[in-house]
């Protein structure tokens, strides 16, 4: 009471305080004299960023805070100010058009979330105000407004259910829009308050917002005013089942009122969608570390000239010849400002190294590349109807470098499609077969059978056992529709459907119903059943104590008929058998550990009377747990340990989950391509390396090095010293006596090197991550990190979500710092695919969570090894490409300009016209590299799917380390000597036509230019593997848009020109013999070395091609087409072709 | 540019709606989408380069012997006569108090110096590519437009106006610094000269002179009253108006002379077509003898350690003499030759081995 009042004090200090209080409908309370209403943010949805008026100053102050705009603005504002050789406009404009369609385009998004955002807030809800229904926009809402919200209409804020049309107190919400899980949640109104909403009077105390879309915890005081003068205060607990998330939409129900507890930017769905951060790919710091080199080129060119312009101006004489005096001003500049200046000018005279089309090349080939992962046909499933999904494409070309995958092991190794294989009652195993199913009785005994009681128990334990709901077929809403879980699959016979959060459970129904106990639905806390006899069966429903991945089990407490109290539960072996007598474990365990082996997922099901004392023990001790507001998590899960003990085990059942389609192909091709396959998944042990098996991850001669609790528990020592002599054994093993591995090839395919693969498991890792004492836990660490990197494949089960991220990282941050890619399908892989460099979610069965979070979404596991080998390679060689290709045109653009000073006095001289310096990068060089980058298939893609080997060939960032980079750069420098000094040479007589008139400084300009235009162009020619019409079009248009715009630059008298300079040059030049020549032999030559070094490396780059095609089908002798393929490497795509 | 903060940040309606389309939308099968295009891929096999090389080798050699036989014939006479050394014939020219002075410089040829003899003076150590130079001249004044007579555009200063504040008409650096030494050539027959009638059209571009450059119109059919209220450029011995008295075709903004001097050089050595001697005698060139050339030397290049000469020179199809073109030619076209019998070897030793291997 007492904290309820500060809290009403110091409505203000809201944020500082962990629970807000909130009054339903706004009216005050009876216990309280004063009612204060807290100060809440109203309900609107801000996502937009600008608005008009601060659009302009804050788009370019974010568009400026990029260091390569700045730069450009800086180069822009020194022409301005000072007198510099080129005019503003040359880099001013390109500067302009780069800002420009930057500012349009976000202010063309902005426009849009404003848009968005406008429909949200103005959209008109039905508000309970004083015993009247108000039409509110939505942005009015205030926290504590009781909201009314009908069928198929979006919540418009976070409410807690307070009255629902459906008489059992529910309602059901998809919530397809927040993480995607299309399936129908049921949520709980909260009891004693349905009766009357007018008269409620109740306060709700409840946590501050926080995203986590799945947790929620509150406490609702009713005064509940049964006689006039007594007011009774019943306190009930809120728990995410009774809240309704903004955004999520009603389903199934007709209306319901709700109050409103989090608006605005403070609902839950507001604070899940702000901002990821910004992935930056390994190109793009390389972009970076080049620019800094060009920078400090741009520089010393600088400062070169500068420093020669004044020693040779010292010389008597050349500092002011007579014909060239200096004006008044001049002569008075303080002699080093003037030398200030120079060195700016010289600056700006040579800006054009550091490329400003690059940035905007580079944007555009993302932006456009993207599109053919969407397009691709290839990645389009049938079965969802959709195709791959880009969400960022910043990071095409990532996937061209990956060296570790980690990959989830359910649904996206798997299919998450879970069947029900066998189960195992009472150490009697029962496999299930149709053809009997309805003749002798549903349970076909293989030796012996269970006891009939034993076996009914199982099943009972099976039906009762589980959270699924049954979807209702009276209604047509739910019939046509497609539902996220069980609509995928056709199931004819079948006339009743299911939905569940877990594909697990549903299996397990489907699976006890095959057996004759079919469950028939929940209604009002009663859960029926038919039995073998057709009779219907009816359990109360107490409990259910739900499942989480730490306990691995969840449990119910129902009551039958005959008022006995049953404790069922159902979970993971390793959960299960310390909780039930040690006699009848061993029984179990073998099939367990068999089923586990074949690759099923496997759960024990256990059971347990209560007695009335121990039921009403339980039961004080869940209420009070679920009322508790702090450390509820903790305290639920200490009573459900309490009450989960001492139980019986009945059996086991065995589930299959499929490979998905290609899995073992797919990951085959991953390792060819050298790249390491780690699977993370929290399934257990044996299953996990069965799929493994099966996957092809691990084959029969890879030795495989387990670092779990069990080698850890093996001997009387402690758990820290076993780690550490294991990690040393380990590491000897596979890191020391391992002969080195080349850098980028991690699997030969014919060295008789032993493959390890490495098991972990969480507790063992968190173990080595946070080590219990500290001495040596950095070498422990460093231990496991390298033998994780020497082996082929690497296991790690039993995996907390932030555990994955936890090695995701690790990985990530160890030496080399290598690429790495998660991809998983549920929301528990969203912290992996956060936390790598490149995130792929699946389309899969467990909602969009991972989609929504990923970089990129594919509909199949199989799609990886297209969007890797194919994608992903092709989109690095073709980025790398262009960014060494742009760095090398512009230097060998600027060198001649910077020879040019050494003959013009270091007078700033600009070789070439403003208009050939403006356009060189926007018009005359951009289309034909722009088209390469988009285009280019160096090696066709096929030859790439088939070939996984060609995949190291780019590993490790090979076309932007230095070496590549100096190549370029020295391509650069020779082409642009030679442009230089083959004209210079010719201009030794300049009188170079037959007339004998002579050419000028903009002949001898235009000439160097015309070189460098066909020289740079006919270099990306050569460069060129996969000639489209495009590309054609493009080098060639591009050629003839020179000479086209030169003849028109040059044919016309300009009149907002000062100076006609180029005036008829182009033209003169053409009638040239000499001119034509030495054109012709400077592109040539400048060709030659780049031409030698294409064919001399020709033959040798096409045979070994072939060679390796010809070693990988020798190697890859384990593909679809051998016969001779183990049992374990079924997938999807073998089964489905006819067996039978 | 910032695309992704935008698609990954997108609120769940854009992403609804994203979804949408997307079932709607199965990726459309054409052989862009699915980069598919057909495409040449050319594949640099050795029986293309290795006869390439060897045509493009051949070609070149040919080229380059046909510049290089055509270069040797080119007779060029480069004299210089600044006048530096004592001895000769300009010496005393160089001495700043000679306001007026003319040498002569003799010469003789031994053989006939085929024509038509382009007649060129040359300058080294001469920028005429300083920037702030190039830029000093007003094109509006050049096209013959008498407003910007009296107010000369910035960039001509410090040659806009004379200490008197009157208007340069032209003004700047190069119009200032045009050339003004003349020559006249004399061949010595029998100790009397005769005077070799040098031509002075068509040696400047045919665009600079028909188009890019006016002059102004007359002012009551007086062409000097249109240059009224400006006066000459500090160095000039004449006014614009004056330059070619007895052609008015060749005067003004017009003179050839003027007109070759404002086309600036791209190097500081460069050369200028003076005259052309196409008439009378010696249409078909100089014949043998000896040859006087009187020089009415008033140029200054001595102040910036600059050099003059003269030079007489007759063209070819490929312009004047210069050897670097053929030699050029001839060594890159024996590269390409000697290149194709390499890759000869390389490719028959690799195709050797393959077989090998297979």
């Amino acid at each position: 009471m007492l904290r309820r009042r500060i809290n009403r004090l110091c409505g203000g200090d809201e944020k500082r305080l962990d629970s807000r209080t909130i009054y339903v409908g706004n009216r005050p309370c009876p216990d309280t004299e004063a009612f204060i209403p807290s100060k809440f943010c109203d309900n609107r949805i801000v996502s937009s960023k600008y608005t008009v008026w601060n659009f302009l100053p804050k788009n370019l102050f974010e568009q400026f805070r990029r260091i390569a705009n700045f730069y450009f603005l800086i180069i822009f504002l020194v022409q301005v100010i000072v007198d510099t050789p080129t005019s503003p406009v040359t880099s001013g404009l390109p500067l302009f058009f780069v800002i420009t369609v930057t500012a349009i385009k976000q202010g063309y998004e902005d426009w849009l979330r404003h848009k968005a955002d406008k429909e949200v807030n103005k959209y008109l809800v039905t508000v309970l105000e004083d015993g009247r229904s108000v039409r509110k926009e939505s942005e009015k809402i205030k926290v504590g407004d009781v909201v009314e919200v009908v069928e198929d209409e979006t919540f418009p804020c976070d409410l807690i259910l307070l009255e629902s049309s459906r008489e059992d107190g529910t309602c059901f919400v998809t919530t397809a829009s927040l993480d995607g899980e299309s399936n129908h949640k049921t949520h709980y109104t909260v009891s004693d308050t349905e009766k009357d909403l007018q008269a409620l009077t109740a306060t709700i105390e409840c946590e501050q917002p926080q995203p986590d879309l799945y947790k929620f915890v509150g406490r609702m005081h009713i005064y509940q005013q049964e006689q006039e003068q007594e007011q009774e205060l019943v306190v009930r607990s809120l728990g995410p089942e009774n809240l309704l998330l903004k955004g999520a939409t009603l389903k199934n129900t007709k209306k319901i009122y709700g109050v409103s507890v989090y608006t605005g930017m403070e609902t839950k769905m507001a604070l899940n969608y702000q901002g990821k951060s910004q992935k930056r790919s390994a190109v793009e710091k390389s972009i970076n570390a080049f620019l800094l080199v060009y920078l400090c080129i741009l520089i010393s060119k600088a400062i070169v000239c500068t420093t020669l312009k004044y020693v040779w101006q010292s010389k008597a004489g050349q500092d002011e010849p007579w014909y060239n005096q200096k004006t008044q001003k001049e002569k008075d500049t303080n002699m080093y400002l003037k030398m200030f200046t120079d060195f700016l000018s010289f600056m700006v005279l040579f800006n054009f190294i550091i490329p400003v089309s690059m940035y905007v090349t580079v944007e555009m080939q993302k932006f456009l590349g993207s599109f053919f992962i969407t397009w691709d046909k290839d990645f389009f499933d049938p079965e969802i109807e959709e195709g791959a999904l880009v969400n960022t494409s910043d990071l095409n070309e990532e996937l061209g470098q990956v060296e570790y995958v980690f990959t989830d092991k359910t649904g996206t190794l798997t299919q998450n499609n879970m069947e029900f294989i066998e189960c195992c009652i009472d150490g009697f195993q029962y496999r299930y077969r149709d053809t009997l199913s309805e003749v002798d009785g549903p349970v076909n005994n293989q030796q012996q059978n269970a006891g009939q009681e034993k076996e009914e128990l199982f099943l009972r334990a099976l039906c009762l056992c589980h959270t699924v709901q049954v979807k209702e077929a009276g209604s047509e809403v739910l019939v046509d529709e497609v539902d996220g879980m069980d609509g995928l699959l056709p199931q004819p016979e079948q006339e009743t459907g299911f939905i569940a959060s877990s594909p697990d459970e549903i299996a397990l129904v489907k699976g006890a119903m095959k057996y004759g106990f079919t469950f028939l639905g929940l209604e009002s806390k009663c859960m029926k059943i038919k039995n073998r006899q057709n009779d219907i069966e009816e359990y109360k429903l107490l409990h259910v104590l739900n499942f989480d991945p730490v306990r691995r089990r969840m449990s119910v407490i129902v009551q039958n008929n005959s008022g006995e109290t049953l404790l069922f539960c159902k979970g993971a072996d390793s959960s299960i058998f310390p909780r039930v007598r040690p006699e009848e474990v061993d029984r179990i365990r073998m099939h367990v550990e068999r089923n586990a082996t074949d690759g099923y997922r496997t759960l024990c099901v256990a059971y347990k009377k209560l007695s009335a004392e121990e039921y009403a023990m339980a039961d004080a001790g869940l209420m009070e747990a679920r009322l508790a507001l702090q450390d509820r998590e903790e305290r639920l899960i200490s009573v459900y340990n309490q009450v989960e003990t001492g139980m019986s085990l009945i059996g086991a059942t065995a589930v299959e989950d499929r490979l998905q389609e290609e899995a073992a192909e797919t990951m085959e091709a991953l390792q060819g391509a050298g790249m390491k396959v780690w699977v993370l998944t929290g399934d257990k042990m044996e299953t996990a390396k069965s799929t493994c098996y099966a996957c092809r991850l691990f084959q029969r001669g890879t030795e495989l090095l387990e670092l779990t609790v069990r080698t850890l528990k093996d001997e009387d020592k402690k758990r820290d010293v076993k780690l550490k002599e294991l990690l040393q054994e380990y590491y000897k093993k596979a890191v020391l006596d391992a002969p080195p591995v080349r850098p980028g090839v991690t699997r030969s395919w014919s060295t008789a090197n032993q493959d390890y693969g490495f098991i972990v498991d969480g507790a063992t890792l968190s173990l080595v991550m946070n080590p219990p004492c500290d001495d040596d836990a950095s070498q422990n660490k460093s231990f496991f990190l390298q033998i994780c990197q020497s082996c082929t494949a690497v296991l790690c089960c039993r995996m907390a979500p932030l555990q994955k991220a936890q090695i995701v990282k690790m990985v990530k941050n160890s030496k080399g710092s290598p690429i790495t890619l998660s991809i998983g399908d549920g929301a528990n892989d969203v912290s992996m695919i956060l936390e790598a460099h490149v995130g792929i979610g699946i389309k899969g069965k467990e909602g969009r969570q991972a989609v929504r979070n990923s970089d990129y979404a594919i509909p199949k596991l199989k799609h990886l090894k297209k969007l890797l080998l194919a994608h992903g390679h092709l989109y690095y060689v073709r980025i790398a490409h262009l960014v060494q290709y742009f760095f090398y045109k512009n230097l060998c653009f600027i060198l001649p300009q910077f020879l040019y000073q050494f003959f013009c006095g270091y007078s700033q001289q600009p070789l070439y016209d403003a208009a050939y310096l403006t356009m060189y990068n926007i018009c005359f060089t951009s289309m034909p590299i722009l088209a390469y980058s988009l285009l280019e298939q160096h090696i066709s893609i096929e030859i790439l799917l088939h070939n996984a080997a060609l995949y190291r060939e780019i590993a490790n960032n090979a076309m932007l380390r230095w070496r590549p980079f100096l190549y370029w750069t020295l391509l650069g420098i020779f082409q642009g000597l030679m442009f230089f000094f083959g004209v210079r040479f010719l201009f030794s007589n300049p009188a170079l036509q037959d007339n004998g008139q002579v050419f000028g400084n903009w002949s001898y300009g235009t000439i160097v230019f015309t070189v460098l235009v066909f020289t740079v162009t006919l270099k990306l020619a050569l460069d060129t593997r996969h000639w489209t019409w495009i590309n054609h079009f493009v080098i060639w248009g591009s050629l003839a848009f020179y000479v086209f715009f030169s003849f028109f630059w040059g044919g016309i008298i300009w009149p907002f020109l000062k100076q006609q300079r180029l005036y008829f040059v182009f033209a003169n030049m053409l009638s040239s013999v000499s001119a034509w020549l030495v054109i012709i032999i400077l592109i040539l030559l400048s060709l030659l070395p780049e031409i030698l070094l294409v064919v001399l490396r020709k033959p040798r780059g096409h045979h070994s091609q072939q060679k390796k095609q010809s070693q990988s089908n020798v190697g890859g002798n384990q593909s679809p087409e051998s016969s001779t393929r183990p049992l374990l490497m079924r997938t999807f795509s073998d089964e489905s072709s006819p067996v039978v | 540019m910032r695309k992704s903060s935008c698609r990954r940040g997108g609120t769940p309606e854009d992403i609804r709606m994203k979804n949408e389309e997307e079932a709607s939308e199965r990726p459309d099968n054409t052989a862009f989408t699915q980069q598919q295009l057909p495409a040449w891929q050319p594949v640099l096999s050795a029986g293309i380069i290795i006869p390439g090389f060897l045509i493009i080798g051949l070609a070149f050699l040919g080229i380059g012997i046909a510049l290089f036989l055509t270069s040797q014939t080119i007779q060029v006479l480069e004299m210089d006569y600044t006048g530096v050394e004592k001895d000769s014939p300009c010496f005393r020219c160089t001495s700043p108090s000679n306001q007026t002075c003319t040498c002569e410089v003799t010469f003789s040829l031994s053989t006939l110096f085929t024509g038509p003899v382009f007649f060129y003076y040359g300058l080294s150590n001469y920028f005429q590519n300083f920037r702030k130079y190039g830029v000093s001249k007003d094109d509006y004044q050049l096209t013959g437009d008498t407003q910007y007579f009296k107010s000369p555009r910035d960039v001509c200063f410090p040659y806009a106006h004379d200490s008197k504040n009157n208007p340069i008409v032209p003004c700047g650096a190069i119009a200032s610094s045009m050339f003004n030494d003349t020559f006249e050539l004399y061949q010595i027959i029998n100790g009397t000269k005769k005077k070799v009638p040098l031509d002075g059209k068509g040696i400047s571009w045919w665009t600079d002179y028909n188009i890019k450059y006016r002059n102004p119109l007359p002012v009551n059919g007086s062409f000097a009253s249109a240059f009224d209220g400006t006066v000459k450029p500090i160095n000039w011995p004449k006014a614009a108006y004056e330059l070619d008295l007895t052609d008015p075709n060749n005067n003004g903004f017009l003179n050839q002379d003027f007109l070759v001097w404002m086309r600036r050089a791209a190097l500081p050595q460069f050369r200028k077509l003076y005259r052309r001697i196409t008439e009378g005698d010696y249409a078909t060139g100089l014949p043998a003898g000896n040859y006087s050339l009187t020089v009415y030397y008033n140029y200054p290049v001595l102040s910036f350690d600059g050099r003059k000469k003269v030079v007489f020179s007759n063209v070819s199809w490929m312009g004047g003499k210069n050897d670097f073109l053929g030699i050029a030619y001839l060594v890159v076209g024996s590269l390409c030759v000697v290149m194709s019998v390499v890759m000869l070897i390389v490719y028959a030793k690799f195709k050797f081995s393959d077989d090998d291997d297979a």
